[in-house]
């Protein structure tokens, strides 16, 4: 699909409708939406009302009793959860959160300032389960549920990616993305998703992978990994998968089997292990760290967290590694124990290298990889040459999950900061807590709907050409396998010249292995600075 | 649902022109959808319609791009074994248009 030019899609016009929002229907548009899921893929996980249908056709072919689903499906949920209720009680539309929203700013839809996207449901609510909004009607902020409302609440439901930031602003602290992540619930109760996130889920749900990778499919794809950090390194590096009695289980993210940024993430991993000779396994079972689960419903997203634990316990791992990946973080840190408790089958996690105690995992029994590797580093366990990344100027992009969600700034930047040489910040409002979404998280990193992604990056492109242009940064490191994935298109669009990185990328470029060959490429191939004529 | 005329018969075809079924898939549709897309399937673009289909059918899923690199490597000559090449073949993506004209389904996000 052809997209405007930066130049004109940068023209952001911020008028509002005439008419009020309620009596302005809502529109559709290509570009902003994904395509509705396929019936296959509810299918596969059970999920009401599977069908074909499409977007743009008229009838959405809901259930006959839809209406009913739908204000049932929204009280249980309100009883059930308190924040939910809260979050729909007291806002008092101050508007502080309106213009914190990366969909808004780089969109103008005022549909996507938080305030009102959680007022699309927020009216309902009033509606259907307060007496003031019984009586009172519109006056009181509520409003009947049509089948127009319903396409409004998905069409918003999927241009939010639960990134939180606008909870930050909050006097209150409303989290919108909680009110997103129930209202995708609600609109599933009548088969209302997309197929980027029904198909993954399906795929999960059968092999254990978004992608739909089977064991023999991974075990051939890691073979070229292998035989790629051979040609780097001169060394056999091995990795095993199903072993049962293993220390540690690895879980990470499956596209980085798939995509080339991820690749190479994934051999800065196995370079790690094999280096430090950790008694690590994984699994072609549990082959999955993110949850797109986490973005279809509550219910689905501990059907697909559970096998993890499953398999854990299978093989008789004392503790979960986790690797570079964003969502599977908070599904793990801010979900797992109120859906489960406390793991009582594992150990609590130790470093076999440096001894230390993870008390932040005390509970579930599981360690970021960037934690992991920070506390190698600081115990000096690792010989690192941070020259042979001289010819990168990075910037660290915090993903909302492991930044906002989970508090992991330093040891990232940590890493960083010791395999490589030139390190700078975005500016203090663009990252930490305050970080600006990639625009294309919790499933909305299609193609269909690049424009809604072009605009939604525009906050954090801008950030990236500042430093691109002030530092010379040609370079932006992370630690999510969405934002490998899709970053690349966003930056090239909004700054180009920037290459987007895995921080285990980084870490296996500077890893100074026992016995390796002198090194003249880095883990892609291109040449180490110095080493350009060889 | 979208659908794909070709030889007289309809097949469906996803919102992308992904053939729903990829055992449906007919030499002749790779030649349909690259016309529409302005371009001459020549015996490269074969060589890796094929290789896709043949790994599809081992592995249930497109290769990866560094596999595709590797067989095309093999198949056409070191020079030509990289992504630059690839994208000059198919300049929309060789995963994604490739595997259209190969009758297979759109290949998911990398995540
Ligand atoms: S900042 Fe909080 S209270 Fe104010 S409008 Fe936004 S959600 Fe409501
Ligand atoms: S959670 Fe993020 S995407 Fe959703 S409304 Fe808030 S700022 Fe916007």
């Amino acid at each position: 699909m052809a997209v405007q030019k930066p130049e004109e899609l940068s023209k952001v016009v911020y008028t509002f409708p005439s008419t009020p929002w309620m009596d302005t229907p809502v529109e559709i548009k290509k570009g902003i939406f994904c395509w509705g899921n396929k019936e296959k893929s509810l299918k596969a996980v059970g999920f009401p009302n599977p069908r074909q249908w499409s977007v743009t056709d008229e009838d959405w072919k809901l259930p006959d009793n839809w209406k009913e689903i739908f204000i049932e499906g929204l009280r249980e949920r309100v009883d059930k959860y308190r924040s939910f209720r809260l979050f729909l009680d007291i806002c008092v539309r101050c508007g502080a959160c309106a213009d914190k929203c990366h969909f808004y700013i780089g969109g103008g839809d005022p549909k996507n300032m938080p305030v009102l996207r959680a007022e699309l449901l927020r009216s309902i609510y009033r509606k259907y389960c307060t007496t003031s909004g019984k009586i009172m009607g519109k006056v009181a902020g509520a409003r009947e549920l049509t089948t127009s409302v319903i396409k409004e609440l998905w069409y918003y439901a999927y241009q939010c990616t639960e990134c939180r930031r606008c909870s930050l602003f909050c006097p209150y602290g409303i989290d919108t993305a909680e009110i997103t992540i129930l209202i995708r619930e609600l609109v599933n109760l009548l088969g209302l998703n997309i197929e980027w996130i029904a198909g993954p889920v399906a795929n999960c749900w059968k092999t254990g992978n978004h992608m739909g990778l089977l064991p023999h499919t991974i075990i051939d794809i890691v073979s070229e990994f292998k035989e790629a950090i051979y040609q780097v390194t001169g060394l056999k590096v091995d990795l095993s998968y199903n072993r049962k009695g293993a220390e540690i289980l690895f879980v990470h993210p499956s596209g980085e089997y798939f995509d080339p940024n991820g690749n190479v993430t994934f051999m800065g991993y196995m370079m790690l292990f094999h280096e430090i000779g950790l008694d690590v396994t994984l699994s072609t079972y549990s082959s999955e760290g993110g949850n797109f689960g986490f973005f279809t419903s509550n219910e689905m997203a501990k059907r697909l967290h559970s096998k993890i634990y499953a398999e854990a316990k299978r093989l008789k791992v004392k503790w979960i590694l986790g690797g570079e990946c964003g969502h599977m973080w908070r599904v793990w840190h801010q979900y797992h124990n109120t859906w489960f408790g406390p793991v009582d089958y594992l150990e609590e996690p130790v470093s076999p290298i440096t001894g230390t105690k993870f008390e932040n995992a005390k509970s579930n029994k599981i360690v970021h990889i960037t934690e992991f590797t920070a506390d190698l580093i600081r115990h000096g366990k690792l010989n690192l040459d941070p020259k042979r990344n001289d010819k990168y100027v990075v910037t660290f992009h915090d993903s909302c999950n492991t930044s906002r969600a989970m508090g992991l700034f330093e040891e990232p930047r940590y890493i960083i900061k010791n395999v490589c040489n030139n390190f700078y910040e975005m500016p203090p409002q663009t990252i930490r807590e305050n970080t600006f979404c990639c625009g294309s998280g919790s499933g909305l990193n299609a193609s269909e709907n690049m424009e809604l992604r072009l605009r939604g990056a525009l906050p954090r492109g801008n950030a990236v050409r500042h430093v691109r242009d002030k530092f010379g940064v040609n370079t932006l490191a992370n630690i999510c396998q969405i934002d490998r994935a899709t970053l690349q298109t966003l930056v090239d669009y909004w700054a180009k010249g920037v290459a987007v990185r895995g921080v285990h990328e980084l870490v296996g470029n500077a890893l100074v292995m026992k016995g390796e060959k002198e090194r003249t490429t880095d883990l892609r191939g291109d040449p180490l600075p110095g080493k350009e004529g060889e | 649902m979208p659908y794909l005329e070709f030889e007289g018969q309809q097949y469906e075809t996803d919102e992308d022109g992904y053939l729903v079924d990829w055992q449906s898939w007919k030499e002749g549709m790779a030649e349909v959808m690259a016309k529409e897309d302005g371009l001459t399937l020549t015996s490269e673009h074969w060589e890796i319609i094929r290789f896709l289909r043949e790994y599809f059918m081992k592995f249930q899923i497109a290769p990866m791009i560094k596999i595709l690199v590797k067989e095309i490597g093999k198949a056409m000559g070191p020079e030509k074994g990289n992504t630059k090449y690839l994208y000059e073949l198919f300049p929309a993506g060789p995963a994604k248009q490739a595997c259209r004209y190969a009758g297979l389904p759109k290949p998911t996000g990398c995540v």
